[in-house]
């Protein structure tokens, strides 16, 4: 049975080893999707080289994904080691406004140059990595579930923001600050910079390191990896703080590209988007098994889908179904009790055949 | 198992003993949070302690009530249902959608609404059920497909203006002492009457608690395990379609967006009440307390007037965080705790 146990085998036929990577069906998916958009639009796949920028629809579509591939790469580790954040969209609109807010005191107070993006950089990322750090404590010193640690945040969050901005959207009037989500470098936008850059170092870390392992352990069983010696509580607990600096990342651009910080709708529903990119991406959501780079083109899935939706110009709405149908698809292709029946529904017919 | 805490009084061990169990402890907690709210608001404010003031808190509260108790019966089987304000919101669109647009009366379409929000519920539980999935995803899934079908339907909000409707709608009936309850309000009691007695006197109710408790124990003691969690679903599924109805007539309005993060809520409300997350323990009452704190918390911040909006979401967010915290230490030091630990 090479498809139930794929690891145990001698070498496969290259077509079966393909079908056997975790990152062939999401990438397929998303391959699927660009050529159809190019079928349909024969413009749409087209790159343009235009004064030292590119320009296209593809780099749109990355553009535009940025701010979910950081948070679905924060949400996969802490998936891949049992847990769930449903805060990220509280604590990212939490971010922005504390980034907006730092700039409008600097810059009325007579702050000039780039202290005030440091500035607001820093505050935003450390407020958000904070935020994390309470779930984290939450979860691991309290020892609450992980859905309803972090719906206490993802409940109080948006009031603590609008708390933070007097109930306004504050709108970001500084032109350094403009340059981390619509800026350009080297002729790609910045914010594929900040995604790529946070991938690759994740990777190495993940990679080079027994980190991964660990994760990988912890997913799998918690109380077997604290007895292996895995410092179980303290990975995990980082693992919620790093969940909360990827969205505070995310915040700073989306706060960016937009030059505003809307406390009320910045980053809403964004938990559900992060959980299907990591779905998509064949991470399990039981824990265990997680695939970073799946869960970053789960991400451009997402986005794709929603530029194809509105570029084939039916009712933006439509999002909703599909995503919906999309998840449950992808959680029943996971499901073994599933796939069983599904065996066992394709060989009786082949069996009354013979 | 289906104890109420009159009974444990009268077993003997008094009050302190009702205290020392959690079952009964946290519930405890929550009516005299309520109790206290009440007297405060009646001492900082004119006008609060009035019977029309809390009349107004089931009135203006009938939809979130409802919903609370179905998602009860969820969280007491140890799962969770996140598609609640989605299905009332596509309830409320498809009602005004089938009156205004189609020419229905609003009783078949009300029928209509709530059969379809039974089978959406029991389709998520067959699914949760039979292939062992996460019900935090799959209702998850359920929450966009029914916000997306909502707006299918409509995107723009339809005004009700049918006669029966809007009859219904201002309908109150006088409690006497110039006091009055709207139609809405007592099908939200009506619901927590049948609630109670379906979790404490039937072999639904004991199902629901044994599978809360231990899957496998109530596997092996021959329970219908999986049909009842499938039932679980379907019951909220129905409560969230009812909830949609009793909300048409409070907005008299169908609209894709209406009841955005109802769901928290309503958590938050069975959470406060006093149920165990983890489930297998709770009490479809301390739910109702749990909605009015909710309630009382909106009507104390709009008695001051001077506090802002956001206010309630962090006073929510605290309250919850401050029972998450009690149940956590109720269960380590509780008398039937234990198991609890790590």
């Amino acid at each position: 049975m090479a498809t139930t146990d794929p690891d145990a085998q001698a070498p496969l036929p290259l077509h079966r080893r393909m079908l056997a990577h975790p990152l062939f069906w999401p990438l397929l998916a998303l391959a699927l999707l660009l050529l159809g958009n190019g079928l349909l639009n024969p413009g749409f796949l087209a790159l343009e080289w235009r004064d030292g920028r590119l320009y296209g629809n593809l780099v749109d579509i990355a553009n535009r994904a940025a701010p979910l591939v950081l948070v679905s790469m924060g949400m996969t580790l802490v998936i891949a080691a049992r847990g769930l954040d449903i805060s990220v969209g509280a604590v990212l609109a939490i971010a922005a406004t504390v980034a907006a807010w730092t700039i409008g005191r600097m810059t009325a107070g007579g702050g000039t140059g780039l202290a005030p993006l440091f500035a607001a950089i820093g505050a935003a990322l450390a407020t958000a990595a904070l935020c994390g750090l309470w779930n984290g404590v939450l979860v691991v010193k309290v020892g609450m579930q992980p859905i309803i640690a972090t719906l206490i945040l993802m409940v109080a969050g948006r009031g603590v923001a609008q708390l933070i901005s007097g109930g306004n959207i504050l709108t970001i009037y500084y032109p350094p600050y403009s340059f981390l989500g619509t800026g350009f470098l080297f002729g790609l936008p910045f914010p594929l910079y900040v995604a790529g850059a946070l991938f690759v170092v994740l990777a190495l870390l993940l990679d080079r390191t027994a980190l991964g392992m660990f994760i990988r352990a912890i997913g799998h069983n918690p109380a077997a990896a604290r007895v292996a010696g895995v410092r179980a509580r303290a990975i995990t607990l980082w693992l919620y703080v790093f969940s909360g600096f990827c969205a505070g990342l995310a915040g700073l651009l989306v706060s960016s590209n937009v030059a505003s910080a809307d406390a009320n709708n910045a980053g809403q529903l964004l938990e559900l988007d992060a959980i299907l990119a990591v779905a998509l991406g064949g991470t399990a959501l039981a824990g265990g098994r997680f695939s970073l780079a799946g869960s970053v083109v789960g991400a451009l899935i997402i986005q794709a889908l929603t530029t194809t939706i509105y570029a084939i110009g039916v009712p933006p709405q439509v999002n909703y179904v599909v995503k919906a149908l999309l998840v449950v698809a992808v959680l029943l292709l996971q499901s073994p009790e599933f796939r069983a029946r599904v065996r066992a529904l394709a060989r009786r017919p082949a069996r009354g055949g013979a | 198992m289906s104890a109420v805490p009159l009974r444990a009084l009268l077993r003997g061990g008094g009050v302190a003993r009702l205290w020392r169990d959690p079952r009964y402890a946290s519930l405890a907690v929550t009516v005299s949070l309520f109790v206290a709210m009440s007297v405060a608001g009646g001492v900082l404010y004119d006008g609060f302690l009035r019977p029309q003031v809390f009349l107004n808190l089931l009135i203006d509260n009938s939809f979130l009530l409802i919903v609370a108790v179905g998602m009860t019966f969820v969280i007491l089987t140890g799962g969770i249902d996140l598609s609640v304000g989605a299905v009332i919101a596509f309830s409320t669109v498809l009602l005004a959608s089938l009156v205004q647009h189609h020419g229905w009366h609003p009783l078949p379409a009300i029928g209509a609404v709530l059969v379809l929000g039974t089978g959406f519920g029991a389709l998520m539980g067959v699914l949760i059920e039979r292939y062992r999935l996460q019900p935090f995803v799959v209702t998850l899934a359920g929450m966009f497909l029914a916000r997306g079908a909502a707006t299918l339907v409509s995107v723009d909000s339809i005004g009700i203006d049918h006669a029966f409707h809007v009859a219904v709608a201002s309908l109150r009936i006088p409690l006497g002492g110039r006091t009055s309850i709207s139609a809405g309000a007592l099908i939200a009691l009506l619901v927590v009457a049948v609630g109670a007695l379906l979790a404490a006197k039937t072999r639904f109710g004991r199902t629901v608690y044994a599978i809360g408790g231990n899957v496998q124990s109530a596997h092996l003691m021959g329970l219908p395990v999986k049909r009842t969690l499938v039932q679980v679903y379907a019951l909220s599924g129905f409560c969230s379609a009812l909830a949609g109805v009793v909300y048409t007539f409070y907005m008299l309005s169908g609209y894709s967006l209406h009841a955005t993060g109802l769901e928290l809520d309503a958590i938050a409300a069975v959470v406060i009440g006093g149920t165990l997350l983890a489930g297998g323990s709770g009490y479809v009452l301390g739910t109702v307390f749990g909605v009015l704190v909710l309630g009382l918390i909106q009507t104390l911040i709009a008695f001051d007037g001077t506090l802002s909006s956001w206010w309630t979401r962090i006073a929510i967010g605290v309250l919850l965080l401050a029972f998450c915290l009690l149940q956590r230490l109720l269960a380590r030091t509780g008398p039937a705790g234990g198991g609890g630990h790590g």
